[in-house]
């Protein structure tokens, strides 16, 4: 496939309307912006091997309390710039004075970009069915510019791992992976996303976790009992993709990969909301 | 020391070396775990690290740009760094060095992308021969591609200089001690300069002619650190062309 290491400035095509991101135009010709991966097919765009979030609109991540101000939870969300989150994006109408009792410093939430404007103000929001508090279970960071790899074509590397270990987990896109679980089955999980994070440009990514996961658990467990979950799981991270431009990024993401489950796509339509699964 | 008799015999250099031959070089990329971007740079006898975070927040407040982000660059040598000991803190000239490095740095990073934001660089000499300003900016330069900043091309530096009247690349300690010339200058691997710096005299043939033989310089410079880059994830990316 047509994918290669780039350094910046690297000359790309002569073609400059499919260049993307990761690539800037001069003299008629596409270069590489940034150190990373670069695939040539339909659109010419260049994956950073590094770097930081940056908020876009539509963006569901996970962010900490850092401050709480008159009307706003200042919230840290792991970029360069602090996201904002007014007392009216409350699911609840609260009291200024009562804010941080039902938000303090320090606690995590799963959030949504609500709008950024031009100097990078960034405003969330909770008013969203599928946001809440995080209350239980672990979070841990990967490179934002990995989630894609995370996540798979149309979710298939998350729901493979969700299955395999029994373990709820959220992908923010800012690079904050939200997991529940059992404490054994979540540190299988949690080695598994950093063996994901550090080999994510190695192609044959699927196969090899596939085979890491059955090795750490000496045999392949088939999961009938957690259907259900799992079910209701995948709808959740269908959605994220479906809202905007990342979307494209994932199903091009991942390409590379052979194992797509099909049986993804019928799931998707059924299942609930998160919340009794989610508030135990 | 004191100064040689001569600095150049048959077309030879004191270090052995042919008038327009680099000194051997050595670098690693991410070298630092807690920096976003890092890269150790060998240039001779020059031996330097450079870490880059960033973007972030500004701080001090007033510094940031609403439109852009601001670059930092901070160019410090250790007190160890040479024969005398130097009294360590920035001086007049580690000061001016951090200004030029800078400026050398600006042109290619897409500051525009990240408004209200700082691009810090950290340049730390640990041994010093000469050049320590073009190692440092090689080296700040590939700590900002490891660090994932979009830029529009590298920056590569190299100095031309001017010893017993023969024009040399890359000049060590001697030749710049008792040399006549030093022209520090940095480029993009397309010929774009980005800094030129010098002291003492050269004609202006002699300036068209080093001009010439630092640009041969740098772009040998840009293939090492672009191999060097390369070099990162290449025992794992082997089979990306089967794919």
């Amino acid at each position: 496939m047509d994918k290669k290491l780039v350094i910046p400035g690297e000359f790309l095509s002569d073609d400059i309307k499919l260049a993307d991101e990761g690539t800037y135009v001069e003299d008629n010709k596409v270069f590489s912006s940034v150190f990373g991966i670069a695939s040539l097919k339909n659109h010419i765009k260049v994956v950073p091997l590094s770097g930081k979030y940056i908020p876009r609109h539509g963006d569901l991540i996970i962010g900490i309390i850092s401050e709480v101000s008159f009307s706003n939870w200042i919230v840290d969300i792991r970029s360069p710039y602090e996201g904002l989150l007014h007392i009216s994006e409350f699911p609840r109408r609260i009291d200024n004075s009562e804010m941080s009792k039902y938000l303090k410093v320090g606690d995590s939430i799963m959030t949504l970009v609500k709008d950024v404007d031009q100097s990078m103000k960034v405003e969330l929001t909770l008013n969203d069915q599928r946001l809440r508090q995080i209350k239980d279970g672990r979070v841990i960071e990967v490179t934002p510019s990995k989630v894609p790899r995370l996540i798979g074509r149309s979710g298939s590397m998350i729901a493979m791992l969700k299955n395999e270990t029994n373990c709820n987990i959220f992908i923010g896109q800012n690079g904050r992976v939200w997991l529940t679980g059992k404490d054994k089955n979540l540190d299988l999980a949690v080695r598994t996303i950093q063996k994901i994070e550090k080999e994510s440009h190695i192609p044959g990514l699927t196969d090899r976790i596939v085979n890491f996961l059955k090795e750490a658990k000496g045999i392949p467990v088939k999961q009938q009992v957690k259907k259900k979950t799992k079910k209701e799981e995948d709808r959740w991270h269908e959605q994220e993709p479906a809202e905007e431009t990342v979307d494209e990024k994932m199903t091009e993401e991942t390409v590379m990969e052979d194992a797509e489950e099909p049986e993804n796509v019928e799931e998707n339509k059924s299942g609930g909301i998160l919340d009794e699964l989610l508030d135990k | 020391m004191v100064k040689p008799e001569k600095l150049i015999e048959n077309g030879i250099r004191l270090d052995g070396r042919k008038p327009d031959e680099i000194r051997p070089i050595k670098i690693k990329v991410g070298v630092l775990n807690r920096a976003d971007g890092s890269c150790y740079f060998e240039f001779g006898g020059n031996k330097v690290i450079a870490a880059v975070y960033g973007p972030r927040e500004v701080h001090p407040r007033h510094q940031q740009k609403s439109t852009s982000a601001v670059v930092r660059y901070r160019y410090n040598m250790a007190s160890f760094s040479v024969e005398e000991r130097k009294r360590p803190g920035p001086d007049r000239r580690s000061i001016e060095v951090s200004k030029v490095s800078r400026e050398a740095l600006e042109p290619v990073i897409f500051q525009e992308y990240f408004p209200r934001s700082a691009i810090d660089i950290f340049v730390e000499v640990l041994q010093a021969d000469a050049g320590t300003r073009t190692a440092g900016i090689n080296a700040a330069s590939i700590a900002l591609a490891d660090a994932g900043i979009p830029m529009r091309s590298l920056v590569s530096a190299c100095a031309v200089g001017k010893i017993d009247d023969t024009l040399v690349l890359d000049l060590n300690k001697d030749e710049d001690n008792y040399g006549q010339a030093d022209m520090p200058i940095a480029m993009t691997p397309d010929g774009k300069i980005t800094l030129l710096q010098m002291d003492g005299h050269l004609t202006r043939d002699e300036f068209r002619e080093g001009l010439e033989m630092a640009k041969k310089g740098c772009l040998e410079i840009a293939q090492l650190q672009r191999t060097a880059l390369m070099e990162k994830y290449s025992p794992l990316i082997e089979g990306e062309v089967n794919e």
